[in-house]
């Protein structure tokens, strides 16, 4: 069979591009360093990026020598995935989607396959092709790896924002000396429900709050967990010696409540902020009375 | 923390009398048998000094699991047989996030913010009538 | 407070005073990993439930401490086993208000409440092996959270 003579004459496919790959490291690399990958990644200098360039190249050239070209498991990536996963962290923090940036590391395929020919030249036809399907598999699993760091690297952010939107969105003002308050707004879900929850709480206690208002007035549903979380957050601020109140329930979610079969009748609510806000002055034995002249009494 | 464990800190608590009111300061880790003594000693001093109350700050305490939970409500109840009232104050919001989730809500247990607010509840919840009942917070 | 002790342990649960070791090993491991306050405070607890599970019910026996990742969100896994008389009926077990010893009948079901992960694997005679996990964040897969 003629392809078991090639295979004995120069390795099998694989074995061939890892010595390629090693081979021409230093080429590839400073060919990488021009792609877009790299260059905008590793702005500071060039020759970073050419380092970097080197690196993923000797961690392919160690893929394709274990003989596992399409693993994307394999061993060889474990020493690149980190840099990998920053290169991708970069881009998409740039704004890239992880099918652009893997669209950028398809552009690495090219100018190292160039290199292949040009030492596969007056080899068989057949051989150069089995080299360059090698080498094509080989990068498409770079691709993976790559791919898959970058979706990684996107969950991480989305969920840093998603939480700094929730502290965002979550303001716990004083009302009155010993009354605090959250004005919730939007859709509340459990996560938001949770956030809410410990930022409240850790406010009752630096700001040695007696009282403290949930103000769903702005909450267009609740759902049983979220209830659930509500009625959480009252049990816990009892514990800690305060007390909360709900107010604003508008009717929908108080159907909603009655229906879900959740007991609310344990809880302090009240129909609005304002009246919230009088029933905790009145427990603190602040009076609040409309100034009536020569009246001025209570405070 | 140079040692890689430190030596579990035994958990201290000292009880305090104050006029008529026992202040209870739970520190650190207690072994399950040392919350149990503490549940005997304060229920003797309590019957020993005609105490009118009992103030169990936990605001040094990282953690209530269910035992710790009962050995509390277990001090409340006793307490109250013998007449004086019980307030748990000073719990930290991560230990009350985690027994109201544990399932334990101590219903019926009078909690406070801080020891003042729980000796004013005790000084003066029984005797001046709800409404209107702390106009001192001066000027 | 970095490196003291590391993650991974297996700590013996034969004393009250053993269960203060798994509380603080606990504790210390969760901050390690990032673990908030709460996350934590709610870990240890449940840690603690489990160890006097195993002290109480199991004779004694002993905790695992183990670190592990699922997709790149770092979590704790504790594994609580003791060659006791083994639980004969698990759902009665993890009901609310079930004892059979001291404690509020919180225990076994109080800390499936308080972990993201929980199996518990116990028949008369072998023993039992409880084994919770829970991560420093929201966790990767969606579970129905407590």
């Amino acid at each position: 069979m003629p392809e078991q003579e090639a295979t004995a004459q120069h390795g099998t496919p694989a074995q061939e591009i890892a010595d390629f790959l090693h081979r021409r490291r230093e080429q590839i690399a400073q060919r990488w360093a021009d792609a877009a990958l790299f260059r905008t990644v590793f702005t500071v200098s060039r020759d970073e990026a050419v380092e970097a360039g080197r690196a993923v190249v000797e961690a392919l050239a160690a893929v394709a020598a274990t003989h596992r070209i399409e693993d994307p498991e394999a061993d060889g990536f474990i020493v690149v995935r980190d840099q990998l996963a920053r290169t991708a962290a970069a881009r998409s923090r740039a704004g890239f989607t992880a099918n652009q940036i893997s669209l950028e590391v398809d552009a690495l395929r090219a100018p190292a396959e160039e290199l292949l020919l040009a030492d596969l030249s007056g080899r068989p036809a057949e051989q150069v092709r089995d080299r360059v399907t090698a080498l094509t598999v080989l990068m498409g699993t770079l691709r993976l790896v790559v791919l898959e760091t970058s979706l990684t690297a996107g969950q991480e952010i989305v969920e840093r924002q998603r939480i700094q939107l929730l502290e965002a969105a979550t303001p716990v003002i004083q009302l009155w000396k010993g009354v605090v308050a959250v004005p919730l707004i939007g859709t509340l879900d459990s996560a938001r429900s949770q956030v809410v929850m410990e930022t409240l709480l850790d406010t009752v206690v630096e700001q040695r709050a007696r009282f403290a208002i949930l103000d769903i007035t702005g909450v267009p549903t609740v759902d049983s967990l979220v209830a659930q979380h509500l009625l959480k957050t009252v049990a816990a601020a009892r514990l800690m010696g305060a007390e909360c109140i709900i107010s604003g329930i508008r009717p929908a979610i108080a159907q909603t409540i009655v229906h879900l079969g959740i007991d609310l009748s344990s809880v302090m609510t009240r129909a609005s902020l304002s009246d919230a806000l009088a029933y905790a002055l009145r427990e603190l034995g602040t009076d609040i009375v409309a100034h009536v002249p020569g009246g001025a009494e209570s405070r | 923390m140079t040692a890689p464990f430190p030596a579990p800190y035994g958990g201290h608590v000292p009880v305090l009398r104050l006029g008529g009111v026992l202040l209870v300061t739970f520190q650190g880790d207690l072994h399950d048998s040392q919350a149990e003594q503490l549940q005997q000693d304060v229920s003797e001093a309590a019957a020993d000094n005609r105490v009118s109350g009992v103030v169990l700050d936990l605001s040094g305490v990282e953690l209530v699991d269910s035992f710790l939970g009962r050995v509390i409500g277990d001090i409340a109840a006793k307490t109250r047989l013998l007449a004086a009232e019980t307030v748990v104050c000073g719990m930290r919001p991560a230990v009350a996030i985690t027994l109201v989730e544990l399932g334990l809500t101590l219903p019926g247990l009078r909690t406070a913010l801080s020891t003042e607010d729980a000796m004013r509840l005790l000084g003066q919840g029984s005797v001046s009538p709800r409404p209107g009942r702390t106009r001192q917070e001066s000027p | 407070m970095q490196t003291a002790g590391g993650v991974s342990a297996r700590l013996p649960i034969h004393s009250d005073l053993d269960l203060v070791w798994v509380r603080q090993h606990v504790r210390q491991a969760a901050a390690q990993l990032g673990f908030g306050l709460v996350a934590q405070t709610k870990l240890v607890t449940a840690a603690s439930e489990l160890a006097r599970n195993t002290l109480v019910h199991g004779g004694g026996g002993e905790m695992e401490c183990a670190p592990v990742s699922r997709a790149g969100v770092p979590g704790l896994r504790l594994t609580f086993s003791d060659e006791g008389p083994g639980i004969p009926d698990l759902d009665r077990a993890l009901s609310d208000g079930y004892t059979s010893g001291d404690g509020l009948g919180m225990g076994l079901g109080g800390a499936r409440r308080l972990v993201h992960e929980f199996r518990i694997d116990s028949s008369p005679g072998t023993g039992t092996t409880v084994t919770v996990t829970s991560w420093s964040a929201k966790p990767p897969l969606p579970r129905e959270e407590a």
